[in-house]
């Protein structure tokens, strides 16, 4: 039938076009597209290993999707991998890419220019103040006495404390791009540049202009100029380092796919500084985001809806009606489905209690292998290695020895818990080699897959840590405030930042004397009368 | 009003009359009392009171055969009234005065009871 034909060349196709892509796409694409997939086709067995990435070896079979009956009537999901077409996904993170690596180095390196000419006008001015009287009317300026001298060594050991001292602060290499510049910084090199325009200016008019012949008032001079650095040195460390270390604000950053949530008290800072540091401890202390976790709600939400159709009997209206027609039908397919005696939440209870018993059993599994694995393998002492030189096997030999025992029900553990996608073969062998070189026990090789970690533990491809977004009401710039809300997006999920001031603590004091504490007996008696 | 509330705590209580017997030179009731608002009242040393803070007088034992079990006060009743005297907010020495009086033959107590309470309740939420 007609049907069918168009049914098996998009399949065709979209294989296809899966294929065209292996080598520029990173597994998050491909699991998002996998996802949609099998949540549109519910009795499908899909066996789709990644294939760049063959997760141990031994599936490598792509499965043929299989969809059910009534695809043609649900709505269709646009995936946007028909035909020969590229995803919306990747156009957009092909251009990202370039922007990333054209724009943000270009903002950087102007940066660090900028930076560093300022930092030389800075350190050669006193010595340029000390040298052009010397260069320019060296016969008539007075002799440079002791008290001179000894200020040329103060200068020279504040420039050097200063040199050091600029170095410690700023030229650190940067943590982060921020979308607008930073205030604080701007403000206080607009300061020094005008410092020092201000010094230049009354040095050429009062001295090159006059020429001045007192040479130690002109030492003084330039010795006041450094003080006065070393002082807005001081101003900088107290902006810039010092104001926001006092707790002030509590932030709440909730996860928007799977609601994990953490708190954390941060100082008074600008709403980007404030998003720098959120995502610094994004990466250590939530765990990994898992999209193949996602999938079983949304299905569940399908089906709530799925199998009602609104019919419009009373035939088209007016413009004016039309609008009316879309509430009430959406009205009416709410009470109707709130109506409809549904046992879902039937479902969803056995459900997970039938998971939760297969993780346990496959675990339990696991453990056991992988203590049985290690067995087999000693960590040999300096004093044997120099007596039998025989079977001697460096760690990574040593892993991949051991290795093939425990394969398999690591395979079937990570694949029931959903975390097949974040472990390579490779990085297995690597972690496994790790952790017979440092003499861990078994029950330590597992935890970093019993557990799902912090981002940063995974593999790069995992980070996305130039695909953040700053979504705000207010401007970026401007401090957090009380009640401020705002949105870090990457591709994926969000992260919602709700901003709550820390009350302010008002202690009052007691004192109690150590002498103040009696005791007295209980009175319990009973009399007979 | 006053009738009313009369008639209500009426319901709860009961009187008995005690006469006192006479042993050598004491009167005895045959019975102890413990409780008293200078005594500490706590759950575990007064099991007859539900509400804790209650620092009434409960009569703690009752002697067998004595003059009290035989008037038919029993063990966890508390004495609102000793011949009029109030004994709900007295202390503990000042309500053994009260019952231990050498020159009265008979005392006449005013006594609620937990299970008399239940008991009335129950018949009336029968009707």
């Amino acid at each position: 039938m007609d049907t069918e034909s168009t049914y098996s060349g998009y399949s065709y196709y979209s294989g296809r076009s899966r294929g065209s892509h292996r080598h520029g796409e990173r597994s998050r694409d491909r699991h998002k597209s996998r996802s949609k997939e099998s949540s549109r086709s519910e009795k499908s067995v899909t066996i789709n290993a990644p294939p760049a990435e063959p997760l141990l070896g031994d599936q490598s079979v792509r499965g043929e999707e299989v969809q059910d009956d009534n695809w043609g009537e649900t709505t269709t999901a646009v995936t946007g991998t028909s035909e020969h077409s590229l995803s919306q996904e990747d156009i957009v993170r092909i251009s990202k890419d370039l922007d990333d690596s054209v724009g943000l180095d270009c903002k950087r390196y102007l940066n660090v220019a900028l930076s560093v000419i300022l930092g030389l006008v800075v350190f050669l001015t006193p010595l340029a103040f000390l040298i052009l009287p010397h260069l320019l009317w060296a016969d008539r300026l007075t002799a440079c006495g002791t008290a001179c001298e000894g200020l040329f060594i103060s200068v020279a050991f504040k420039l050097l404390i200063l040199l050091l001292a600029v170095w410690a602060l700023f030229f650190r290499p940067p943590s982060a791009g921020l979308p607008r510049i930073f205030v604080f910084r701007a403000l206080l090199a607009t300061l020094v540049l005008l410092f020092v325009l201000s010094y230049w200016l009354f040095y050429g008019v009062r001295i090159l202009d006059s020429q001045d012949e007192d040479y130690q008032g002109i030492v003084q001079y330039a010795v006041s100029l450094v003080d006065a650095l070393l002082f807005i040195h001081y101003l900088a460390i107290v902006l810039l380092e010092l104001r926001q270390l006092q707790p002030f604000f509590s932030l709440c950053v909730t996860r928007s796919t799977d609601g994990a949530t953490q708190h954390y008290n941060l100082g008074q800072l600008s709403i980007q500084r404030a998003a720098v540091v959120i995502l610094e401890k994004y990466y250590k202390d939530f765990p990994v985001h898992n999209p193949a976790m996602l999938t079983a709600s949304k299905s569940r939400a399908a089906k709530h809806l799925a199998g009602l159709k609104v019919y419009n009997v009373d035939g088209p209206g007016g413009n004016n009606a039309a609008a009316g027609i879309a509430q009430s039908q959406s009205r009416a397919m709410i009470a109707a489905a709130a109506r409809r005696r549904d046992s879902s939440h039937n479902e969803l209870y056995y459900e997970e209690a039938e998971h939760e018993r297969r993780v346990r059993k496959r675990r339990a599994r696991l453990v056991v292998a992988v203590e049985e694995a290690f067995t087999h393998i000693r960590h040999m002492q300096e004093e044997e290695q120099k007596k039998a030189p025989g079977d001697v096997m460096d760690p990574r030999e040593a892993a991949q020895a051991i290795f093939p025992s425990m394969a398999r029900a690591l395979q079937k553990y990570l694949r029931t818990t959903r975390q097949q996608h974040l472990h390579s073969m490779e990085s297995i062998q690597q972690h496994l080699a790790f952790c017979i070189t440092n003499n861990m026990t078994p029950k330590a090789f597992l935890e970093s897959y019993l557990t799902t970690g912090p981002t940063l533990q995974y593999g790069k491809d995992r980070w996305l840590a130039r695909q953040w977004t700053l979504i705000s009401e207010a401007s970026v710039t401007s401090g957090l405030k009380d009640g401020a809300v705002f949105l870090l997006k990457c591709i994926d999920f969000s992260l919602v930042v709700i901003t709550k001031k820390i009350p302010y603590i008002q202690l009052a004091e007691e004192f109690i004397d150590p002498k103040s504490h009696k005791f007295v007996l209980r009175l319990q008696s009973e009399t007979s009368v | 009003y006053n009738s009313a509330v009369l008639f209500f705590l009426s319901v709860f209580q009961q009187r008995i009359e005690i006469h006192k017997l006479r042993d050598g030179d004491n009167l005895i009731l045959g019975f102890s009392i413990g409780g008293g608002i200078d005594q500490d009242s706590n759950s575990s040393q007064n099991p007859f009171s539900e509400d804790k803070t209650d620092k009434g007088i409960y009569v703690t034992r009752v002697s067998k055969g004595g003059p009290a079990e035989v008037a038919g006060l029993r063990m966890g009743d508390k004495i609102m009234q000793v011949n009029g005297w109030d004994m709900t907010m007295v202390t503990h020495d000042q309500a053994r005065k009260k019952l231990t009086k050498k020159n009265e033959d008979v005392v006449r107590l005013l006594v609620t009871r937990k299970s008399l309470e239940n008991a009335v309740r129950q018949s009336m939420m029968q009707h």
